[in-house]
C-alpha cells in the first residue's frame, strides 16, 4: 500500500466499542465489494472477551472481542486501523494509546466533544509518526472496493444507488459527516464515483483537515479530480490556497464553503457545527469561496450549482481523455437484515408465543390492557391485580377484598404441616430461598392444601346432579370418594371455625348469590348428625365460595369447571401459602439452625432378616 | 459548540482560585466582586461583602462585550449608594453599543461590581490557542485598544507539545518591564498553566495592573472549551454560558434549548424573523447551514424565518416537541398580503438515522396543526434520503393528501437544495 493510501481490500480494523451495527455495516460492505477476508479483525470491549456473531453474507461468523488493544494486535498483527466508538471522555486518552502503539496507522474518532487540547495534542504526535486520525465528531469515510468505516455511507442500498462498492476518479472530503454521504450521492450522479471519501469533522480542530486528504489525492495517480465542502469558520481552507499557489495541488478541484449565510444573521448565531463560527472577516464563507475562486478553485455560486460544476468538470476531464472507462463489476445481493424488513413490511412469520394477559413491549408495562401506573393510582390491590392476570377481568371491589380475605387466611398454618416442614428442613440442610420454598410447595396437592380444588370439584357435583344432601354423601361413599373439604381435628359444629365463619359471613353480606355455599351446608348438617366435627372446613368454605364467586361473576358451569380442573382455586391457597414458607425460611435462616436429622426413636425399624429371594 | 465566552466575573473568579496554586503562592489577591442581576437581592449581599461599604468601587455590565468605556458604561471610583443607583437606572434598559466588530443592541442585566484599585501603570496580556501552539501576547501599553499599538506586543509561541517549563518566558518580555519582568513571567506561567488545565481557549487581560508588587487583572475576557466540562466541574465551579449579548433568547429558543440538553440528539433554533415565510425544518449541522444558505443566496435574506437543526436520531417525543415549536410560530400570523409561507423539511442522505422514524414525530405535529396551517396557507417540500427513506417518504406524501395541505416529496434523486428554488421559483442569479 502507497503512503498516500489509507486502505486497501485487505485492510482489517478494530472497533473500539460494542458496535455490532457497525461493524455488520462494514461486513455488508465488504461482502458486497467481494472482499476475501472480513474488515473487522475484532471488538475492543474492556467489559468482556469472547465474540459477537455478525453475517457474512448468509452465513454467521464470529468476531473475537478483546479487554484491550494489546491483546487485540496481538492476536492480529495485521489490522492496522482502530475505528474508536468510544465516547468523548475516553476517546482522546484510547486514541493516544492506539497512536502509541507499532501497529495501528490509522484511528478514527467517532465522538462529538473531545476537548479541543486533547485533540491537538493528538493530533501533532500522530502526525510526527506519520500516522492518520480522521475525527473527532465524524462518521467516518469509505474506499469503495476497499473499506468502509463504520456507519458512513448509510445504507446497502444507499451504496448501491451510489456505487460505492467499486473506486470511480474522484476525490471527495466534507468537514460535515452528515453532509458527506449527501457529497458522495452527488458524485455519483454526476461522475464515474468516488474513489476515497472522508468527513473530516465539524470541530475547531479536527485532527486532520481538508488539504491533507487533498494532498494525498493529489499523489494518487488513480484520482483524476477533487471535490470538497468546506464550512465558514477557522482559516484551515487558506492551506488549500496556499497549496495551489505552491503547485502542491494541481488536479482539479471543485470546491464549495457552506454558511453564507452568517453575515446576513445575527452576530453569534451558533450553527450546528463547533467550528462553524466565524471569528474574523477571513473565516467567513464568502471570504473563502472568492479567495478559492481566485486562486483557480472551480467554485459554484451556491449550494445550487455544485453539482452542475462537478458534473461540467467532470466531463471536460473525460473529453480530454483523462478518464479511463471503469470496470463494472456486478456487486452480490446482500441479504437484508430481518429487521429491516420487517420495517418495511417485506416478511411476516408466525409467533411461536401468545400472550393474552399482559404486554411489556410499549412506554409502559400493562397487565391485561391496564397500564401498572394506573393499577397502582385507582387502588387495585393484590386481589386487582389477581382479578387482571388470573381471571383477565377488571373485579368487582368485593371479589378483590374476598381474594385478598383468602390469602391473609391461607398465608400460614405452622410449622408441622408438611410444606412448611419441608421447607424449614431444607433451609437447615443450608439450600437457599429458592430450593426451600419449592420443596415446600411441592407437597400441595390432594393431600395438603389440594382440598380446595377438590371440594369445589365435589359440591359442585352434588348441586348440578341436584342430588340432596344425603343422596350426595351417599354417591359419594358408593364410589369410595371422601368428600373433601369436609372435617376438622379440633373445630365441631359447636365450636365453629372463626376463619370459616368470617369467609361464609363475608359471603353472604356481598356476594350477590351463593348457592355452593348453601347446599355444602346443606351437606354438613348431614355429617355432623354422624359426628360434630365434619364440618366444612376452610379449604371445603374457600372452595364452594370461589364457586360461588365465579358464578357471581357471571361464568358458565363449563368454565368453572375447566378452572377447577387445571388447578384454579389451588392458586390461592400456593399464593398465599408461599408468604408463610418464605417466613419459616427466614426464621430459619435468622436462628442459624443446623442440618435436620430425623430422630431413630422416631422411626420403626422393620427390616426383614434376608430379602426374599427370588427365583 | 465548543468555545463559550464566560463572564469577567467567571474569568476573576477562577484566576483568584488557580493562580496561587499554580504560582506555589506567589500571585495572591482577594477576588473583591460580585455580580449583580435584576432580581439580586442587594441587602444580603451587601451583608455577605462588607467591603461593598467600606471604599470606592468600580461597576460596569458583564455581558461578553467589551468597549465598556467607549459606549459609557464604566463607573469608576464610586461609592457603594452610587453604585447601586448607576445600576438601577440601566438595569433591563436596552441599549446600543459599538465594537470593533459592529453594532449590537441588547439588554442590560447583569452587572459586576468591584474593588475600585488605583494604579498608574496598564499592562496588555493575552494567551490565544491556535491548532499547533498557543501565543502569547504581551504589551506594556495596556488598557487602550491594543490594534492601535500592536507594534508594542511581543509574542511567545508555546508549541502544543512543549509545557511552558520549556520556554523562556522572562526571555521575551520587554526591558523596559526592569524589575518587574520576573513578576510578570511567574504571573504569565501561572495563568498558561490556569489556560491549559482550565481547558480555556481564549483568555485576554487589559489591563492588568500591579497592587503591592502583584500582578492584577483589571479587566478580563475569556473563553473555555465546554467539550471539557466534564474534566472541569470542578475548576470551573458553578458556570453557567451567557448568550451573546444582543442575543436574547426568545421563550420558543429557550424550549428547544431545553429539549437539546435533555439527550444526546441535537436540536437548535434560532428566531430570525418571526414575520419571514420561510421556515426551515433540516435535518442535520451541515445541511441545515446549506438550506439556510441557499435562501439568502436566493435573495430572500428577509423572508429567512429561523436557522434550526435537529440530529443525533433525536426521539419521536423530541421531534415532534420540535416541530410543534417551529408549527406554532410560523402559523402564528398570516402574511399581511396573503402570500404563501414555506415550510421546508430538507436534510441530506442520512448515514444511520431511521428517516421513517425521525418522520413520525413531525407528522404528529403536522396533523395537529392541520387547521392552522390551512389557515395561514402554508406548503410543505420535503427532501430526504436515508435509512427507511422510501417509507418516509411515503408517509408524507399520504399525509399531504389526507390532511388538503399541499406537500411535495423528493427523494437523493434531487439535489439537496431544490425544494429551496422550487418553492420560491426561483433560481440563484436570477
Amino acid at each position: 500500500m502507497k503512503n498516500y493510501e489509507l486502505f486497501d481490500r485487505n485492510t482489517r480494523a478494530f472497533i473500539y466499542g460494542a458496535q455490532e451495527k457497525a461493524a455488520q455495516r462494514m461486513l455488508d460492505f465488504d461482502y458486497l465489494c467481494k472482499r476475501d477476508i472480513p474488515s473487522v479483525a475484532g471488538f475492543i470491549t474492556p467489559t468482556g472477551g469472547g465474540y459477537y456473531k455478525l453475517f457474512w453474507g448468509t452465513k454467521e461468523i464470529r468476531i473475537p472481542r478483546y479487554i484491550t488493544l494489546a491483546e487485540a494486535i496481538k492476536a492480529n498483527p495485521d489490522a492496522d486501523v482502530m475505528v474508536n466508538f468510544a465516547s468523548e471522555r475516553s476517546c482522546a486518552e484510547l486514541t493516544m494509546e492506539a497512536v502509541e502503539t507499532e501497529n495501528i496507522r490509522t484511528i478514527i474518532m467517532i465522538a462529538e466533544g473531545v476537548p479541543q487540547r486533547d485533540v491537538r495534542k493528538i493530533a501533532k504526535i500522530a502526525r510526527e509518526k506519520g500516522k492518520w486520525i480522521i475525527g473527532p465528531a465524524t462518521v467516518g469515510g469509505i474506499k469503495p472496493g476497499c473499506f468502509k468505516i463504520g456507519n458512513a455511507a448509510g445504507t446497502i442500498q444507499n451504496i448501491r444507488d451510489t456505487k460505492l462498492y467499486r473506486p470511480g476518479s474522484v476525490g471527495f472530503v466534507s468537514v460535515s459527516g452528515g453532509l458527506s454521504n449527501e457529497g458522495y450521492n452527488i458524485v455519483a450522479r454526476n461522475t464515474d464515483g468516488i474513489y476515497e471519501g472522508y468527513a473530516v469533522g465539524g470541530d475547531v480542530y479536527p485532527a486532520t483537515t481538508l488539504i491533507d486528504h487533498l494532498l494525498r489525492y493529489e499523489q494518487n495517480p488513480k484520482i483524476k479530480m477533487m471535490v470538497a465542502l468546506g464550512e465558514v469558520g477557522g482559516k484551515d481552507e487558506y492551506q488549500i490556497i496556499q497549496a495551489i499557489e505552491e503547485k502542491k495541488l494541481t488536479k482539479p478541484l471543485v470546491m464549495w464553503v457552506t454558511g453564507t449565510c452568517a453575515e446576513m444573521l445575527p452576530n453569534g448565531v451558533q450553527f450546528g457545527h463547533a467550528g462553524a463560527n466565524a471569528d474574523g472577516k477571513d473565516d467567513t464563507a464568502k471570504a473563502k469561496n472568492t479567495a478559492l475562486r481566485k486562486a483557480g478553485v472551480i467554485v459554484p455560486n451556491s449550494f445550487e450549482d455544485y453539482d452542475q460544476k462537478i458534473k461540467e468538470t467532470f466531463e471536460k476531464l473525460q473529453a480530454d481523455g483523462k478518464i479511463e472507462k471503469l470496470a463494472e463489476p456486478t456487486p452480490p445481493n446482500v441479504p437484508m437484515d430481518y429487521s429491516q424488513a420487517v420495517a418495511e413490511g417485506l416478511v411476516r412469520k408466525p409467533t411461536n408465543f401468545i400472550s393474552t394477559i399482559c404486554d411489556e413491549t410499549g412506554e409502559i408495562h400493562n397487565y391485561c390492557g391496564v397500564p401498572i401506573d394506573q393499577v397502582i393510582k385507582e387502588k387495585y390491590g393484590i386481589g386487582g391485580v389477581l382479578g387482571l392476570l388470573w381471571f383477565k377481568k377488571k373485579l368487582p371491589q368485593y371479589a378483590r377484598d374476598f381474594i385478598e380475605l383468602v390469602i391473609q387466611i391461607v398465608a400460614d398454618h405452622g410449622p408441622a404441616v408438611s410444606g412448611a416442614h419441608n421447607t424449614i428442613v431444607t433451609a437447615r440442610a443450608g439450600k437457599g430461598l429458592i430450593e426451600s420454598i419449592i420443596s415446600g410447595i411441592v407437597t400441595i396437592g390432594p393431600r395438603f392444601g389440594g382440598a380446595v380444588n377438590g371440594a369445589a370439584q365435589h359440591f359442585s357435583w352434588g348441586l348440578e346432579h341436584n342430588l340432596e344432601p344425603r343422596e350426595f354423601i351417599d354417591q359419594m361413599k358408593k364410589k369410595n370418594v371422601r368428600v373433601q373439604g369436609i372435617g376438622h381435628r379440633i373445630h365441631s359444629i359447636d365450636n365453629p371455625d372463626e376463619r370459616c365463619e368470617i369467609m361464609m359471613n363475608f359471603a353472604k353480606d356481598h356476594f350477590p348469590k351463593h348457592p355452593l355455599l348453601d347446599y355444602a351446608l346443606s351437606v354438613q348438617a348431614v355429617t355432623t348428625m354422624k359426628k360434630n366435627t365434619l364440618i366444612l372446613n376452610v379449604d371445603g368454605t374457600i372452595g364452594v365460595l370461589f364457586v360461588d364467586l365465579l358464578k357471581s361473576l357471571n361464568y358458565e358451569d363449563e368454565e368453572i369447571k375447566e378452572m377447577i380442573d387445571m388447578g384454579f382455586f389451588n392458586a390461592f391457597f400456593i399464593i398465599g401459602r408461599t408468604m408463610g414458607f418464605m417466613g419459616h425460611y427466614f426464621d430459619q435462616k435468622r436462628l442459624k439452625t443446623p442440618l435436620y436429622r430425623h430422630p431413630w426413636d422416631d422411626i420403626l425399624y422393620d427390616v426383614p432378616s434376608k430379602p426374599e429371594e427370588v427365583k | 459548540m465548543a468555545q463559550k465566552g464566560i463572564r469577567e466575573f467567571d474569568a476573576k473568579r477562577m484566576m483568584a482560585k488557580a493562580l496561587p496554586e499554580f504560582s506555589n503562592g506567589k500571585i495572591r489577591f482577594e477576588a473583591a466582586q460580585v455580580l449583580i442581576g435584576a432580581n439580586t437581592d442587594l441587602q444580603k449581599l451587601e451583608q455577605e461583602n462588607p467591603w461593598l461599604k467600606a471604599g470606592k468601587l468600580v461597576a460596569k455590565p458583564d455581558q461578553l462585550f467589551g468597549k465598556r468605556g467607549l459606549n459609557n458604561l464604566l463607573f469608576v471610583n464610586k461609592t457603594w449608594p452610587e453604585v447601586q443607583k448607576w445600576i438601577a437606572e440601566r438595569m433591563n434598559k436596552t441599549v446600543t453599543i459599538k465594537q470593533t466588530t459592529g453594532v449590537t443592541t441588547g439588554k442590560l442585566n447583569q452587572f459586576l461590581v468591584e474593588k475600585f484599585i488605583p494604579h498608574e501603570d496598564e499592562y496588555y496580556l493575552a494567551i490565544t490557542t491556535h491548532r499547533e501552539n498557543d501565543t502569547i501576547h504581551f504589551s506594556t501599553k495596556g488598557g487602550v485598544n491594543i490594534e492601535e499599538v500592536w507594534d508594542s506586543v511581543v509574542t511567545l509561541e508555546i508549541p502544543i507539545l512543549k509545557e511552558i517549563e520549556e520556554m523562556d518566558v522572562a526571555g521575551f518580555l520587554p526591558e523596559e518591564l526592569g524589575a518587574k519582568k520576573e513578576i510578570v513571567a511567574e504571573f504569565i506561567i501561572a495563568l498558561y498553566k490556569m489556560l491549559v488545565k482550565y481547558h480555556f481557549v481564549y483568555l485576554e487581560l487589559n489591563p492588568f495592573t500591579f497592587v503591592n508588587g502583584v500582578p492584577v487583572a483589571l479587566d478580563a475576557v475569556a473563553k473555555v472549551d465546554d467539550y471539557a466540562s466534564y474534566q472541569c466541574a470542578q475548576y470551573w465551579g458553578e458556570l453557567k454560558f451567557p448568550s451573546p449579548f444582543g442575543l436574547e433568547k426568545t421563550p420558543e429558543e429557550e424550549r428547544v434549548d431545553e429539549l437539546d440538553e435533555r439527550t444526546g440528539a441535537s436540536l437548535k433554533l434560532t428566531i430570525l424573523n418571526p414575520a419571514g415565510r420561510i421556515w426551515n425544518l433540516v435535518a442535520g449541522g451541515g445541511a441545515s447551514v446549506i438550506y439556510a444558505d441557499t435562501v439568502v443566496d436566493l435573495g430572500y435574506t428577509k423572508e429567512l424565518a429561523n436557522y434550526g437543526e435537529y440530529s443525533g436520531d433525536p426521539s419521536q417525543e423530541l421531534t415532534y416537541a420540535y416541530t410543534k415549536t417551529v408549527l406554532d410560530l410560523m402559523t402564528r400570523q398570516k402574511d399581511p398580503e396573503g402570500r404563501p409561507k414555506y415550510l421546508l423539511i430538507g436534510g441530506g442522505i442520512a448515514n444511520f438515522t431511521d428517516v421513517a422514524k425521525t418522520f413520525t414525530g413531525i407528522v404528529q405535529a403536522i396533523k395537529e396543526y392541520q387547521q392552522k396551517l390551512k389557515e395561514t396557507n402554508v406548503k410543505i417540500y420535503v427532501r430526504r434520503g436515508g435509512p427507511n427513506y422510501v417509507e418516509g417518504l411515503n408517509i408524507m406524501k399520504d399525509l399531504g393528501t389526507k390532511l388538503g395541505i399541499p406537500i411535495e416529496v423528493y427523494g437523493p434523486e434531487t439535489h439537496m437544495t431544490k425544494i429551496v428554488s422550487m418553492a420560491l421559483g426561483k433560481k440563484v442569479g436570477e
